[in-house]
């Protein structure tokens, strides 16, 4: 773990507000990304994952109201002017979403906004140039024959190749953070591992600084080098990949490793988390997880737990760690 | 694409045959005697002259016969002779035609520009003072009658303050230049006056308006509806995401998805405008096939309440198909075969 990390959270917070009273959807999120690492952040829809990381960027739904740090490469972002903010974007930072199919105009041939997006931040290259890195671009992610792909419009693509044009596009200026949500969600299942993928490869060829946003653990095994698990608008594990299999420290991670369908095992039945995540700014008291929870005691009813840390290993649990903890 | 054009240029005579015979019937059952245009009270009376009226003007003939003879002239581009100006109604048509067109295509870039432009500040500014304004606008646009609307803005920005000129082409001492399209703003051009152009400007600037605001009130809620409902898309977070900036966002990349609805609505406002060209004409002393309809319509002058509703029926099937071709140059993603 080098001295400063690349990209820095600390106590983020997002709250969206009706009538004079916010809701929390991000509860501060305190997470680091470190030059060329690979962080994976999962945890279930709407626990503030997503939202959490666009706000850190200043791409927040109108009217939500964030807080906290985020620092990228020494740098204050929350509060940054929005021209300087944009000048980030697409270049050092970039982001691919779930579904490719709405993320890209379509409208605009792919190529147009490929050709956008390297023109965005190098106002002074001409088209003629942008249009042969477009095209360098595509042999990148692998799309064949990029002259006749780059006259085309989205719909012309199947899912993975709009994912890949999708990929083209965000390392389009060489950044150093690629934040991608929920990049193979919309796929189909054929499809997800080839563009993890290209994913995997780009990053270790770019040294990208990568966030892995999924609600799926199955896929940070073989591509994250640390995983934060997020409920309820929290991290409540934060752990080295291997670490968080071996050991998970929050029985939320013990109940999403155990989600996972295992090939090895003849199983009939798939295991699944009781009851559902809370709504938005109606949080239990205690620990937000803790009527779901198996193992949850007395104390989890009135108090929110805070870190423990234990070798670099994170659980926000009153029993993370403890000796007693093979209850799940 | 090609063929699809040709396929519908194909079709097109048999609309306009379709046209021929509706206008030509629904002439024919009204309840207005076309005589009483030709001959004048006094004659009435008289046998003879009303015969003679009868067999010059045809009106002797069975229904079938007329129409018969009237498609055989038509194909030759005779639309028979006006009672009134006593002229072929083609050469009447064809003289007051680009006035009109001058008119309409006006109104209608005053209207899509307005329109557009208020949607898109009235969407991007949603429920502020800005969108409020913008349907208030909208609303005033389609509630106020054209020949209200017409006269009032005559009267205040005419009569009382002269800030704009009266009705008319041309300024009243000014000489028309010598007619090469019929549009006053290109002829004045033609004939290298460019002050004459600049008044013919100036006089087209408030019947225009006055045809146009209703125009622009719809298409401005149009445009809002859809950018709303675009901006919100995922394809617009990629584009902030890649580094663009709001007025790129909204203007380049929401804009132009709004753009297919959009021009369907400005082709289909054509037919809208040529209804309303006839108001905005009578009340702005304008040359138009507006004005010249409602003499016709006066005057029970059968054969111009014909050829003007041919003439104004072709002129729409032609902004339909240019519509049509239209809306797959936007929209990538319909492919017409």
């Amino acid at each position: 773990m080098s001295a400063s990390p690349l990209f820095e959270v600390r106590d983020l917070r997002v709250a969206f507000g009706r009538n004079g009273t916010y809701a929390e959807a991000v509860r501060g999120i305190s997470l680091h990304v470190d030059p060329g690492e690979v962080l994976g952040i999962v945890g279930e829809s709407g626990s503030g994952k997503s939202v959490g990381m666009l706000a850190a960027l200043g791409l927040q739904p109108e009217g939500a109201r964030v807080t906290g740090s985020v620092r990228f490469d020494g740098r204050e972002l929350v509060g940054l002017p929005r021209r300087e903010l944009r000048k980030l974007r697409g270049s050092r930072i970039a982001m691919i979403f779930q579904d490719p199919l709405s993320s890209l105009n379509p409208v605009m041939t792919v190529g147009e906004q490929i050709i956008e997006a390297v023109r965005l931040h190098n106002p002074d290259m001409s088209r003629h140039a942008a249009a042969d890195r477009a095209r360098d671009l595509l042999a990148l992610v692998a799309i064949p024959q990029p002259d006749r792909r780059l006259a085309q419009y989205p719909h012309e693509f199947s899912g993975g190749m709009r994912q890949r044009v999708m990929i083209a596009m965000a390392v389009a200026n060489d950044p150093d953070l690629l934040i991608a949500d929920e990049p193979t969600t919309a796929l189909d299942v054929t499809v997800q591992a080839q563009i993890m993928e290209v994913l995997a490869e780009l990053q270790a060829r770019l040294k990208l600084g990568l966030i892995l946003i999924t609600h799926d653990l199955g896929v940070l095994a073989g591509h994250a080098d640390r995983v934060a698990v997020v409920y309820a608008g929290q991290v409540v594990e934060q752990a080295g990949v291997d670490d968080l299999f071996a050991r998970p420290g929050h029985p939320y991670t013990r109940g999403l490793i155990a989600s996972i369908p295992d090939m090895t095992v003849q199983n009939d039945r798939l295991f699944s988390i009781d009851g559902t995540p809370p709504a938005l700014g109606q949080l239990p008291a205690g620990c937000a997880f803790h009527p779901r929870c198996i193992a949850a005691g007395e104390i989890c009813r009135r108090e929110a737990p805070s870190m423990r840390e234990e070798g670099g290993h994170a659980a926000a649990c009153h029993f993370a760690f403890a000796p007693s903890e093979t209850i799940a | 694409m090609t063929r699809y054009i040709l396929r519908r240029l194909i079709a097109m005579p048999f609309l306009v045959l379709g046209i021929v015979t509706l206008a030509f019937l629904l002439t024919s059952v009204t309840k207005g005697d076309p005589l009483t245009a030709i001959v004048s009270d006094r004659q009435m009376n008289n046998p003879e002259v009303v015969a003679a009226a009868k067999a010059r003007w045809g009106l002797d003939r069975s229904l079938p016969e007329r129409y018969v003879i009237y498609v055989g002239n038509l194909l030759s581009g005779d639309m028979g002779t006006s009672f009134i100006t006593r002229r072929p109604v083609a050469q009447d048509v064809l003289y007051r035609l680009p006035a009109t067109m001058e008119l309409v295509v006006a109104a209608m870039i005053v209207g899509a520009t307005i329109g557009i432009s208020l949607g898109v500040l009235a969407a991007y500014f949603r429920n502020t003072a800005i969108d409020h304004g913008a349907r208030l606008f909208a609303l005033f646009g389609s509630s106020i009658p054209v020949f209200w609307l017409g006269l009032a803005l005559l009267y205040v920005f005419s009569v009382q303050w002269g800030i704009l000129p009266g009705p008319g082409r041309l300024d009243a001492r000014a000489t028309a230049p010598p007619m090469v399209t019929g549009f006053m703003t290109i002829d004045t051009l033609f004939a290298g006056d460019f002050r004459l152009f600049l008044d013919a400007l100036w006089h087209l600037l408030l019947p225009a308006f006055v045809l146009g605001w209703a125009v622009a009130g719809t298409i401005s809620r149009l445009v809002r509806a859809n950018m709303v409902e675009v901006l919100s898309r995922e394809f617009i977070l990629t584009a902030r995401a890649k580094g663009a900036g709001e007025f790129r966002v909204v203007i380049r990349h929401a804009l132009r998805n709004t753009l297919v609805p959009t021009l369907t609505v400005i082709g289909y406002s054509f037919a809208y405008l040529l209804t309303g060209a006839v108001l905005t004409e009578t009340i702005f002393s304008w040359p138009g096939m507006g004005s010249y309809a409602v003499e016709a319509a006066r005057g029970l002058d059968f054969p111009a309440i014909i050829g003007v509703t041919i003439v104004g029926g072709i002129v729409f099937l032609f902004t339909n198909l240019l519509t049509d071709v239209a809306y797959v140059v936007a929209n990538p993603r319909v492919r017409l075969g």
